[in-house]
This record gives C-alpha cells, sequence and structure tokens, in this order.
C-alpha cells in the first residue's frame, strides 16, 4: 500500500506537465524530490492523520491542470463582500485572469512570473519543506508575483480571489510571490470560491518575504465545497524589524491541509499566527504551523481556536523551533477546541524544540465541550437554548476574529460564523 | 403564585429533595434557611429548570402553569428569576449585549415591542442606579473577573432589568460586607411590590433583618422541616440547626 501511493499518485502527475516552459530549475527541484521521495506515504509522520495521498488516490480521476472555468463580471461582484474597497486579483483554476481584475492602486507591482522571473521564487518555500511544495513547482503553469517597493504603503487591501472547478476531479496549482520592501506595508485577503460540488485537487504555494521594518498582514478565508482537497503551503521569511499577521479561518471543505511557516529571520521581527476552524459535516481540516526563530529578542505569537460538529475532524500541530541564537525569544502558543458531537475528533500536538536557555515560551491546549453551566445561566435569564449556543460559541470564536484588523472582511466572516452557529450548530 | 407539592428531585440517581412542601402568594417574602447541603440550591435549580436534576416526584405550578413543563428560558420569560449562589463568569460575551438580548427575548415572549438601543440604555442607567454598580463593571464581559461582591450585585441588577414576578436570591448575602448587604438589600425591597413575591435562600439572620421575611422554612435532608415566623430565623441564630435536626432525626 504505502509503495503504491507513493509512486501510483506521483506517476500521474508526471504524465501531466504544464505548458509554460519557463522555471526550469525549479521544476527540475521538484521532480528530483519527487523521483526520490513521492507524496507522503500513508506511516508518514507528517501525514498520519490527514492520508492526502489516499484521499487523492479516491477522488481525483484525471491528473491533468483544471481548464478554465467559465467566470463573469457578475461572479466575481458577487463574491465581493460589503464595504470591500480595495484591489482584486482573480484567478480561474489557478490561472490568473487580467480581464477581471481590478488592479488600481499605484504602491505596488504586479506581473505574472513567467514575466518577472523573480530570484527569490522558490528561495521561501523550499522542496525540503514539504513534498506537495515540490508537486507544486513541477506542475503549476503560470503564478503571480506581487511586489512593494521600500516605503511604500498600499493604502488598501489586495483581494485575491480564487474560483474553481475542475470537471471529473481534476487539479489546480496554483504559485504566489509576495515581495515586501524596507519600510513597506500591506494588507492581503483571500477567499476561494467552489463553483460547483465536485471534487478538485488544489495544491498552492505562498512565499513572502517581509523584509525589514516591513508589515504585511495576511487574511484567509476557507470556504470550500464538501468534495474539495486542498493542500496550501504557506512560507514566509521575515526580517530584522518586520511583523508579519496571519489570520486563517476554515469553514468548509473536504480535506484541507495548511502548512505555515514563519522564518523569524532577526532580531526585532514578530510573526502572529491566528487561526479558527469551525466544522461540520465530514470537513477535515489539518493546521500544521511551524516558526523558527533563528535570532535573539523575536517574537511569536500563536493561537488557533477550533469548534467541532458532527463528525468532523480537526489536526492541529504547532512546532516553535528555537535555535541556539535566539535568546529572549518569546514565543506563545494556545490551542482551544470544543467538540459539539461525539463523532467529532481533534488531535492537537504541540512541538516545541528550544536549544536557547534564556527564553519565554509557553504553549498550552485545551479541548472541552459547550460549557453547561454557561448555558444554563443565559437560559435563565430568558435567552433561548439555541441563541445562547450561539452566543457562548461566538464568544469563544471571537477572539480570533479580532485580529482581523480590516473591518469589513472581519464583519464578513463574522457574518458567515454566526451564520454558521445560529442555525447549524 | 407559586404551588409546590411533594417534590422529589435526585442527580445522577440521588435523591436530594424528597418530599417539598410550598405555597407562595403575591406580596409575600419567605426565608429558606438549612444547614450546608440539605438542598436549598437544589430546590432553587429545580425550579430555575437546570437540567441535571431529575424530578422524580410532585407538581409545581406557576401562575396557573405546570413550571416543570417550561424551558428554562420560557420560565424566565414567565417571571421566575433565580439570582444564582455562583454566578457564572462568560469571558468573551459582553455584559450589556447579553441584558439587551435577554431583556428583549422576555419582552417578546410577553408581546411587547423590544427596546431599541436608546430606550434600553436609559433604562440600565436607572437600574444602575438603584443598586449602585459601576458603569465599568457592565462594559466588561459578563461576571469575568468580578469580586464576590460584584457578582452578586450584578445579579441583582439584571433582576432590576427583567422585572420577574417571583425571585429566588440564593445566597444573595454570603460573602457581602455591611454596605454592599445594605445596598443589595435596598435595591431587593426596592423592586418588590404586592404583585411579585420572593424567597430568599439564606444562611444568615442578618439579612432578613433588611429583607423582613413574612415566613421562615427550615430545610433539612430535603424536606421543609420546620416553617415559621421571622422570630423563628432569631432563634435559629442564636441555637444553631442541632435541636431540628435531633427533632427530625429522633422521628425517624
Ligand atoms: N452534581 C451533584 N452530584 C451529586 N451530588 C450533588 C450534586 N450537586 C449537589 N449535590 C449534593 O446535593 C446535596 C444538596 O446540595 P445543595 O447545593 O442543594 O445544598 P445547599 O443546601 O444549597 O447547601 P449550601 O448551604 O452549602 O449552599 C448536597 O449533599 C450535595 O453534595
Ligand atoms: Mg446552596
Amino acid at each position: 500500500m504505502t509503495t503504491i501511493t507513493k509512486n501510483k499518485v506521483t506517476d500521474l502527475f508526471l504524465l501531466n506537465k504544464p505548458t509554460n516552459s519557463n522555471f526550469v530549475e525549479l521544476r527540475k527541484a521538484g521532480l528530483d524530490y519527487l523521483e526520490s521521495n513521492g507524496l507522503p506515504a500513508l506511516k508518514e509522520e507528517e501525514y498520519k492523520f490527514t492520508q492526502i495521498s489516499k484521499r487523492l488516490e479516491q477522488q481525483i480521476t484525471n491528473f491533468k491542470s483544471a481548464q478554465p472555468a467559465s467566470l463573469s463580471k457578475v461572479l466575481v461582484q458577487k463574491a465581493i463582500f460589503e464595504g470591500f474597497d480595495g484591489d482584486i486579483i482573480v484567478f480561474n483554476n489557478g490561472e490568473f485572469v487580467p480581464t477581471l481584475s481590478i488592479i488600481s492602486q499605484q504602491n505596488y507591482s504586479f506581473s505574472l512570473l513567467s514575466d518577472a522571473k523573480p530570484e527569490i521564487l522558490g528561495s521561501i518555500a523550499k522542496v525540503e519543506n514539504d513534498p506537495f511544495v515540490a508537486l507544486n513547482n513541477l506542475a503549476f503553469n503560470d503564478g503571480v508575483f506581487i511586489s512593494v517597493p521600500k516605503g511604500k504603503k498600499v493604502e488598501k487591501p489586495i483581494y485575491l480571489l480564487h474560483f474553481n472547478q475542475a470537471n471529473q476531479g481534476q487539479v489546480v496549482n496554483q504559485r504566489v510571490l509576495i515581495d515586501v520592501a524596507d519600510s513597506a506595508e500591506v494588507t492581503f485577503l483571500e477567499n476561494t470560491i467552489s463553483l460547483d460540488e465536485e471534487s478538485y485537487f488544489s495544491n498552492t504555494v505562498v512565499e513572502v518575504k517581509v523584509a525589514q521594518n516591513s508589515h504585511a498582514h495576511y487574511y484567509r478565508l476557507q470556504n470550500e465545497n464538501r468534495q474539495a482537497i486542498v493542500v496550501n503551503n504557506f512560507v514566509t521569511d521575515i526580517h530584522r524589524d518586520a511583523t508579519f499577521t496571519s489570520v486563517a479561518t476554515q469553514l468548509q471543505g473536504g480535506m484541507l491541509r495548511n502548512n505555515l511557516t514563519m522564518n523569524l529571520l532577526d532580531s526585532g521581527c514578530e510573526g502572529n499566527m491566528y487561526g479558527l476552524y469551525l466544522l461540520n459535516g465530514k470537513t477535515h481540516v489539518d493546521n500544521h504551523t511551524n516558526v523558527d526563530h533563528t535570532k535573539p529578542h523575536a517574537d511569536s505569537n500563536e493561537l488557533y481556536k477550533g469548534i467541532l460538529a458532527d463528525s468532523s475532524r480537526g489536526v492541529f500541530n504547532g512546532k516553535i523551533f528555537v535555535r541556539q541564537d535566539a535568546q529572549k525569544t518569546n514565543a506563545f502558543q494556545q490551542n482551544n477546541n470544543i467538540l459539539l458531537s461525539e463523532d467529532a475528533i481533534i488531535n492537537t500536538k504541540p512541538q516545541l524544540e528550544i536549544w536557547a536557555d534564556d527564553v519565554k515560551c509557553s504553549h498550552g491546549c485545551t479541548t472541552g465541550q459547550l460549557d453547561e453551566e454557561a448555558l444554563f445561566y443565559l437560559q435563565a435569564r430568558g435567552i433561548g437554548k439555541e441563541q445562547a449556543r450561539g452566543l457562548l460559541l461566538y464568544a469563544f470564536a471571537g477572539e480570533v476574529m479580532e485580529h482581523i484588523l480590516y473591518q469589513p472582511f472581519q464583519q464578513y466572516c463574522t457574518n458567515l460564523i454566526q451564520d454558521r452557529l445560529g442555525s447549524k450548530f | 403564585m407559586l404551588s409546590i407539592k411533594n417534590l422529589h428531585a435526585s442527580i445522577e440517581g440521588t435523591p436530594i429533595l424528597r418530599g417539598i412542601n410550598l405555597e407562595v402568594k403575591p406580596g409575600e417574602v419567605h426565608a429558606i434557611m438549612g444547614p450546608n447541603g440539605s438542598g436549598k440550591s437544589t430546590l432553587a435549580s429545580v425550579l430555575a429548570g437546570r437540567e441535571e436534576y431529575e424530578v422524580t416526584d410532585g407538581e409545581v405550578t406557576f401562575l396557573g402553569k405546570d413550571l416543570l413543563d417550561l424551558a428554562p428560558e420560557d420560565r424566565a420569560r414567565e417571571g421566575v428569576f433565580l439570582a444564582f449562589q455562583y454566578p457564572v463568569e462568560i469571558p468573551g460575551v459582553s455584559s450589556t449585549n447579553f441584558l439587551r438580548t435577554a431583556v428583549n427575548q422576555v419582552r417578546e415572549y410577553r408581546g411587547l415591542e423590544s427596546l431599541d438601543a436608546v430606550k434600553f440604555l436609559t433604562i440600565m442607567k436607572e437600574k444602575m442606579k438603584l443598586v449602585e454598580i459601576d458603569q465599568k463593571l457592565l462594559s466588561r464581559s459578563l461576571n469575568e473577573g468580578f469580586s464576590g461582591g460584584e457578582k452578586k450585585r450584578n445579579e441583582i441588577f439584571q433582576m432590576a432589568m427583567l422585572e420577574p414576578k417571583l425571585a429566588i436570591l440564593d445566597e444573595t448575602d454570603s460573602g457581602l460586607d455591611i454596605d454592599a448587604l445594605r445596598v443589595v438589600s435596598n435595591g431587593v425591597n426596592k423592586l418588590k411590590s404586592p404583585d411579585n413575591a420572593t424567597i430568599v435562600v439564606t444562611h444568615y439572620q442578618r439579612l432578613l433583618d433588611y429583607i423582613v421575611p413574612d415566613y421562615v422554612h427550615v430545610l433539612y435532608k430535603g424536606r421543609i422541616v420546620k416553617s415559621g415566623t421571622k422570630e423563628l430565623a432569631l432563634e435559629l441564630e442564636e441555637k444553631g440547626y442541632d435541636w431540628i435536626k435531633e427533632e427530625v432525626d429522633a422521628a425517624v
């Protein structure tokens, strides 16, 4: 079984190479890696709770890249939430769509990877990080490059909007590279819309360089169809005195695996990771986060919270690595879960590796049910049971939403969450 | 208004209430006293509808309705209010939002229009004065980090906002200093009317100097074993419960 998965799925991908002839070295690195390692086998430690390869074998029938779906201005319009004011970068099954995108702000530059050929491509997300990075190297056709020049502030958010629709279980490959230069500032939003209920496999890599003294925020919503298999490798290099904040919200999907890595490369920098997974049905969400403290005086803060209903499954694995040089590190990690059903499962594991001796690190995780005492207290004041549950669950979840500093997006996510908590749960 | 007949209740199979009988009429104040663990909070919780308790026998009617048949929220909407012995801290739920939701759901049930933000705030300010509660407390999460006394005061404030017909105060006086006790009792007294009734559960006669009861009942081993007037409370204060325990245990 192990070898079948390893070779069969990999071979299927190898048969379907992209048409774009650029990125020769990147593709070679990916190919070399996959030829010797394959995709994660069943016993692979990093993927033991999230059997992506097996899911692919079961659900993906055609390993070709999905052809563009038919999109329209109306569809894009429908995906824009109230109060949004900013640029929109539209992707159709992973490929940039110029005609539907709105790129109007002056303070950053946008281009295709094949045009810009940025040198740092592939240097932040490396093939050794994860086999799916190698696969992405091999399979993406073209991607986008967004760079914010030194000292500039991009005033309005940049909204990366993906539309996915892959017939007969096809593959969507996306590649994004973001380069935020010294003392610059920018906020990204990301959302993926499934156009139907068919299976697809989306394998995305986002690389972000946050240069000295710059500030970047990345707010991401994953609310895809119940068949979607998604692997996302998101890797950031954070340089001296720079801050990067990620807020990731997962509401729906088939099997979602997020590998979020923050490399804290110098002193004075800060990496923040916030996450909320609100799962029902059979949705399976796995958040693997990884913070690498390499130099003294850097901070990381992490808070992931989950509410799991029905037979949904959550995995949280939080790695904090503090190297010998990284004295005076502050690293905080918290993972809290509420299970609403006996069939819901959460696997949570902090993984701390600390080689410096003068550091402040703390981590904690809790898993429990809804607080019945609190529920009764609210009911005893005349609040209906359903609404009381909703209030308590939102109180739990809201702590994560507070970290979305772009108000209209916070409101949009809050509305989706409250709808869910008020009705289904 | 409230009629309890032969009420039996147990938790996890252990009987706690073993045949409670009590009649409460509008305008009356009843005090329930008794040693620790005798079942006072259990009685209060069963009346408010806490689900962990199983009613195994007996009946309770409230204003002609079968109280035991109603969900906890509907009991509150009908006018039953329980001031908790141990109010729950609820992080992330703002006191003001919570109260507005509660008040409006109660009003809706009673066929009244819901209060808009301005009207709600006006009423809130007025009731805050009544129990001398600080605005700062209400801008925090519900009961979170409140001192014992602040929690008790907040219970009475919620009571003032919800205007119940039957208030059950479970040891609202415990742990309060004299000044706080006076404020809380004043609040309760101001809310009293010929149409509503109060049940005060307490260990201390002291409270009954402020909230003067019409009847005093002693609960022991899940039964009301003695009833009397406010003089009974003075006697208990002086002599303790041992003589009553002896009387009861001898009769068994
Ligand atoms: N969850 C529970 N499981 C088992 N027994 C319980 C539970 N809750 C209460 N009891 C028991 O029920 C009995 C009555 O408790 P209750 O809290 O009603 O007493 P009380 O009269 O209010 O006491 P106090 O004066 O200490 O407030 C006690 O013996 C207590 O141990
Ligand atoms: Mg008690």
